[in-house]
C-alpha cells in the first residue's frame, strides 16, 4: 500500500529541475563525525586533535576500517561475516609461525598470511555460496573453528620477537625522503598535496565528461565547496601527521584500499552485481546474475581483508596471542551500519563505512583522553550504534512519505 | 436511522502530500448492502481514499467529514475503524502461511480467555466462518497448503470474524483465475445477506459489470461521477470513458502482422515438479513462433504457462527437464539464463516487484541490469552511456519519472511495467516471453504496453505473451496456443479464436486431446 502512495504521488511531482540533489543521508554521518570531533575537542581541550593523536586515530583503527570495507560488501549483497575475528588472530598466528618456525622472510610471510585468508574465505564461501547455508550460520560455525585453531597454532602461548620490518607495517612511518622543514615532515606534505590535486583533476575530469554529454551537472557551488573542504581536511591531517613521526605506513595501505574498493562498489560491473543481489536477489538472478560467483567472492575477498587486519594488528602488537581480534567483527559490523548500510541490504558504501570506523574511533580515543572507564566506553558505543541506526530508520521514513 | 440511509458519507475529503494533493474535495456514499465499486487509474487516489476511511491516516491527517451509520467518525487508526466495522483487504495478502486457517482467522483476535487459546472454539467457530464463504477445507491445514483463490476467501472469513459491516476489497481477483474469480465474485455479490455492505477496487470491468450496484470513478484525485449500474445508460465505455477522460473505442491498438521465417521452436518439452518430482508440470509441449509474429499462451491457473517459460528460460523452475529449443532452425541451450539471453531470448517476468525489479536501485541501474556488460569495459561500467542509454528509453518508452537516477520502487505500476521491459529490450533480444505484461496496470499504460508490443512484433521479434484475460489474447495475438494440464491443447488462428472456443480448449482435458 505505502509503494501505491508514493506511486500516486510520483505521477503527480512536478519534475525537478535537471541538477543533482546532494545526498543527506550520506552527509548526515559525515556531520555526526564533525560534531563528535568537536565536542571531543572541545572537551578534551584541544588534545584529541594533537599530531599524536590523530597519527593513533589512523593506526589504532586500520583494523576496523579494513575489515568495515570487507564487511560493508557482504552487507549490502545481505549476508554477514561473524568469523572475521577469529580470522584475524588465527592469520596473525600463521603469519607469526612463518616467520619464527619457518624462517620465512616477512613479505612472504605476508603473503602466506594473505593466502590463508583467501582459503578460509574459499571455506566460506562453499558452504555459503554453493551449499547456500546462511551466512550467519557459515561465519559463526567459522568463529568457533577459526579461533579454536588459533588457539592450536600457538599452543595456547605466543609469539614474539617479530622482525621490524613486519611490525612497521602497522606501527611504522614512511621514512623522510625529502627531509625535514624543522620539525616538519617534508613528503607527508607532498603526499597530502598530490592527494588534493589528484581529487580536484578526477572530479573536474567527470564533471567535464558528464557536461560535454549533455548529463546533469551538480551545482558549481556545492561541486567547489565540497573540494574545498576536502582540500583543507587533507591537509589539515597532513600538516598534523608531518609533525609527528610522517605518514604511517598504514596510512597508504587504507588510503589505496578505500579508493580502489570505492571504485569496485561504483563503478564495476560486480560492484553493480553486489547491490542488485541485495537489493532483489530474485530479480538479480533472473537478470543473468552468476549469484554463486559472486557470493563465493565476496567471501574470498573478506577473508583477504580479514587476513590483511590480522597482519596490521599482529604487526601493531608486535607477537601473535590467541586472545587476538576479540570483537573486531562487532566493531566492523557497527562501523558499516553507521555508516549507513542497510540490515536488509541493498544499501551502503564504502566511504560510509569509513567514516562509520572513525566515528567509533574518535569516540574511542575521546573517551580515553577523558580517562571514561573502560566498562562505561563500551556502553556508549553500544547507546551510540542504536541511535544512529535509529536517527537513520527515522530519516529513511520520513523520505518515504 | 433506517435502512435506507446510507451506511456510509465521505464529504468533501481533501488530502495532500507534500504540496500535492492526492484526493481533492472526494465525496462518496454508500448505500447499505450495495456492492460499490470504485475505480480510477492507478495514481487517480483510490487507495489513499481507503486509507482515509480506515484510519491509516488519521482524523487530522485530512479534510473534510467521514459519516458511517449518521454519525461522525473520527478514526485513530486501524483498530479504530475496525472497532467501528471496517475491514480492509489489501490486494497483498497479509496471512502467515506456516500458521493455520484458523489460526490465521482469529489472528489478532483471538478465542481465548485470560490469554488461553480455547482451541475447540477456535476450530468450531472457523468452520462455521469456512462454510459462510464456501470454503471446503480443514481449519487446521496450513496457508502454504491452499492456492491463492482460497487464501482470498480465508481473508474474507478472518474480515467476518471481525464483525464486519463494511468491507473493502482492494483488487480482490487480481490474482485469481477465472473459476476462482467467480467464486469470488459470487460471495461478493451474496455479502448483503450477511448484512455487510462492500467496496469494491477493481481494474476489471467484467467483473464490475457483474456485480457492482452502483460505481463511483476517480480521476486525478477527484470524484468524476458514481454511475448505477442498473441504469439503461451504463456501460463499460462510459466508466472507461470517466477514467481516462477521453472515449477508448479501441482498447487494442491496431496491428498489421506481417510473418517471416519461423524463429524459435519448442518440441517435446517436459518439466517435473521441483518438489513433488514425481509430477508432471509441463507435458510433451511444443510450439513454434515466427518473426514479426504475436502468440499468445492461454490456460487457467495453474496450467503450466510460467512454469513452461521459466524453465526454457534458464531453466528457473523445475527438475527433470527435457525437450529441444530451435532458434532459427538451430538447436539451443537455454539451461541458464546467461545462455537463453544469448540467444537473444528475454523472459518478462508476471511478478515484477518480485522477480523484475530492484525496487531500491535507480531506473538507469534496472534498465541497464541484464545488458550490462554492454556498458563495461574490463568490468569498468561507462556510467555516462549508461544514464545516456537509459535516457533513451525513459523518453522512447514514456516512462514517467523526474529523472533515470530516481528509485524505482517510487514509480506507479505501468511506468514499473516499462521499466521491466526496458532492461529486457536493452539486451536486443530477438523472441520476448511476456508473462502477464499488463497485470495490475491502468487502461491507459496498458494501452501504451499494447502499442509497445506491435511495435516489437513490427520490427521482426518473435513475441510470446501469456495472459490470464482472454479478451487481450483475442485482441493483441495473432495466433493463440491453449495450455491445460501442462499440455499444448490447442493451437489457434485469431480469426477462428472465440472466448468459447479457446475456453473449450483450455478446460479440456488433456486426455481428450489423445
Amino acid at each position: 500500500m505505502s509503494t501505491q502512495t508514493s506511486a500516486e504521488q510520483a505521477t503527480e511531482k512536478p519534475i525537478p529541475p535537471r541538477k543533482l540533489a546532494l545526498d543527506f543521508r550520506q552527509y548526515g554521518i559525515l556531520a555526526a563525525l564533525v560534531a563528535i570531533i568537536v565536542l571531543f575537542q572541545v572537551l578534551t581541550g584541544g588534545r584529541l586533535l594533537m599530531p599524536g593523536n590523530v597519527n593513533n586515530l589512523i593506526q589504532q583503527n586500520s583494523y576496523v576500517l579494513i575489515l568495515a570495507i570487507g564487511m560493508v560488501m557482504v552487507i549490502i549483497a545481505g549476508h554477514i561475516d561473524l568469523s572475521v575475528g577469529s580470522v584475524v588472530a588465527m592469520v596473525g598466528a600463521v603469519a607469526a609461525l612463518a616467520i619464527n618456525d619457518w624462517h620465512l622472510p616477512w613479505w612472504l610471510a605476508v603473503l602466506v598470511a594473505l593466502l590463508a585468508g583467501a582459503l578460509v574465505g574459499a571455506w566460506q564461501g562453499f558452504w555459503v555460496a554453493y551449499v547456500e547455508i546462511p551466512a550467519f550460520i557459515v561465519t559463526l560455525a567459522g568463529m568457533l573453528l577459526f579461533r579454536g585453531l588459533t588457539l592450536i597454532f600457538l599452543h595456547g602461548g605466543t609469539i614474539g620477537g617479530l622482525p621490524s620490518e613486519f611490525v612497521a607495517i602497522g606501527a611504522g612511518w614512511l621514512p623522510s625522503w625529502l627531509g625535514t622543514v624543522g620539525k616538519t615532515d617534508v613528503l607527508t606534505i607532498v603526499l597530502g598535496v598530490i592527494a588534493c590535486v589528484a581529487l580536484a583533476v578526477l572530479q573536474v575530469g567527470a564533471r567535464s565528461g558528464r557536461r560535454a554529454l549533455d548529463l546533469p551537472v551538480e551545482g558549481a557551488a556545492s561541486f567547489w565547496g565540497k573540494i574545498a573542504v576536502a582540500v583543507v581536511a587533507i591537509l589539515a591531517v597532513c600538516w598534523q601527521l608531518a609533525n609527528y613521526s610522517g605518514t604511517p605506513i598504514i596510512l597508504i595501505i587504507l588510503a589505496v584500499l578505500i579508493v580502489a574498493y570505492s571504485f569496485l562498489l561504483n563503478r564495476s560491473v560486480f560492484g553493480r552485481h553486489v547491490y542488485a543481489m541485495g537489493g532483489n536477489l530474485f530479480a538479480a538472478v533472473m537478470s543473468g546474475v552468476k549469484t554463486r560467483r559472486v557470493n563465493f567472492a565476496l567471501f574470498v575477498n573478506i577473508g583477504m581483508l580479514a587476513a590483511l587486519a590480522g597482519v596490521v594488528s599482529t604487526s601493531r602488537a608486535g607477537s601473535a596471542v590467541a586472545s587476538a581480534g576479540q570483537n573486531y567483527e562487532l566493531d566492523a559490523i557497527a562501523a558499516v551500519f553507521i555508516g549507513g548500510a542497510a540490515v536488509q541490504g541493498g544499501v551502503g558504501t564504502v566511504t560510509g563505512a569509513v567514516i562509520g570506523g572513525l566515528v567509533m574511533g574518535v569516540l574511542n580515543m575521546g573517551l580515553s583522553i577523558l580517562s571514561v572507564d573502560a566498562a562505561w566506553q563500551m556502553a556508549i558505543k553500544g547507546l551510540v550504534l542504536l541511535l544512529a541506526v535509529a536517527f537513520d530508520l527515522t530519516n529513511k521514513r520520513r523520505g518515504g512519505r | 436511522m433506517t435502512d435506507t440511509d446510507p451506511i456510509l458519507r465521505m464529504r468533501n475529503i481533501t488530502k495532500a502530500f507534500s504540496g500535492v494533493r492526492a484526493l481533492d474535495d472526494v465525496s462518496i456514499e454508500v448505500a447499505r448492502g450495495e456492492v460499490h465499486a470504485i475505480c480510477g487509474e492507478n495514481g487517480a487516489g483510490k487507495s489513499t481514499l481507503m486509507k482515509v476511511l480506515s484510519g491509516v491516516y488519521p482524523h487530522g491527517a485530512y479534510s473534510g467529514t467521514i459519516e458511517l451509520n449518521g454519525t461522525e467518525a473520527t478514526f485513530a487508526d486501524i483498530n479504530s475503524s475496525e472497532a467501528a466495522g471496517i475491514v480492509i483487504i489489501h490486494q497483498e495478502l497479509a496471512l502467515n502461511p506456516l500458521q493455520s486457517i484458523a489460526e490465521n482467522i482469529f489472528l489478532g483476535n483471538e478465542r481465548s480467555k485470560r490469554g488461553v487459546i480455547n482451541w475447540d472454539r477456535t476450530a468450531i467457530e472457523a468452520g462455521a466462518l469456512l462454510a459462510k464463504v464456501g470454503l471446503d477445507e480443514n481449519p487446521a491445514t496450513k496457508i502454504y497448503e491452499i492456492g491463492v483463490g482460497k487464501q482470498q476467501l480465508v481473508e474474507i472469513a478472518k474480515a467476518m470474524a471481525k464483525d464486519v459491516s463494511l468491507l473493502i476489497l482492494d483488487e480482490p481477483t487480481a490474482a485469481l483465475n477465472d473459476e476462482d474469480s467467480n467464486h469470488l465474485l459470487d460471495l461478493i455479490s451474496g455479502m448483503r445477506d450477511h448484512g455487510i455492505t462492500c467496496i469494491l477496487i477493481s481494474h476489471k470491468l467484467r467483473e464490475i459489470r457483474r456485480i457492482a450496484d452502483r460505481v463511483t470513478v476517480l480521476r486525478d484525485g477527484k470524484t468524476i461521477e458514481t454511475i448505477d449500474m442498473s441504469s439503461p445508460d451504463a456501460s463499460e465505455a462510459r466508466i472507461i470513458k470517466a477514467m481516462v477522460g477521453r472515449e477508448l473505442n479501441n482498447l487494442f491498438p491496431p496491428h498489421e502482422p506481417r510473418i517471416g521465417r519461423e524463429m524459435f521452436r519448442v518440441e517435446d518439452w517436459t518439466v517435473h515438479h521441483p518438489v513433488d518430482t514425481s509430477r508432471v508440470v509441463v507435458d510433451h509441449a511444443g510450439f513454434t513462433v515466427h518473426a514479426g509474429e504475436i502468440v499468445g499462451f492461454a490456460g487457467l491457473m495453474g496450467a503450466g504457462r510460467t512454469e513452461l517459460a521459466m524453465s526454457l528460460f534458464g531453466r528457473l523452475w523445475g527438475t527433470g527437464i527435457s525437450g529441444r529449443v530451435f532458434k532459427d532452425g538451430l538447436e539451443i541451450r537455454t539451461a541458464t539464463v546467461d545462455e537463453a539471453v544469448s540467444h537473444g531470448i528475454a523472459y518478462v517476468t508476471e511478478d515484477r516487484k518480485r522477480y523484475g525489479l530492484n525496487l531500491i536501485g535507480s531506473v538507469a541501474a534496472n534498465i541497464s541490469a541484464v545488458a550490462l556488460a554492454r556498458f563495461a569495459r574490463w568490468g569498468i561500467i561507462d556510467r555516462n552511456r549508461e544514464y545516456l542509454t537509459a535516457e533513451d528509453y525513459r523518453r522512447n518508452m514514456n516512462i514517467k519519472t523526474p529523472t533515470v537516477s530516481e528509485v524505482v520502487g517510487k514509480l506507479s505500476g505501468g511506468n514499473q511495467q516499462k521499466v521491466v521491459l526496458s532492461k529486457w529490450l536493452v539486451s536486443g533480444p530477438d523472441v520476448l516471453i511476456l508473462d502477464e505484461p499488463t497485470r495490475g496496470i491502468d487502461v491507459g499504460a496498458k494501452y501504451e504496453i499494447y502499442g509497445l508490443i506491435n511495435q516489437l512484433a513490427a520490427q521482426g521479434k518473435a513475441v510470446v505473451m501469456i495472459s490470464s484475460e482472454l479478451p487481450e489474447l483475442l485482441g493483441m495475438c495473432d495466433r493463440i496456443y491453449t495450455i491445460s494440464e501442462g499440455a499444448v491443447t490447442g493451437d489457434v488462428p485469431r480469426s477462428e479464436a472465440t472466448p468459447e472456443s479457446l475456453m473449450y480448449l483450455m478446460t479440456m482435458g488433456k486426455e481428450a486431446l489423445r
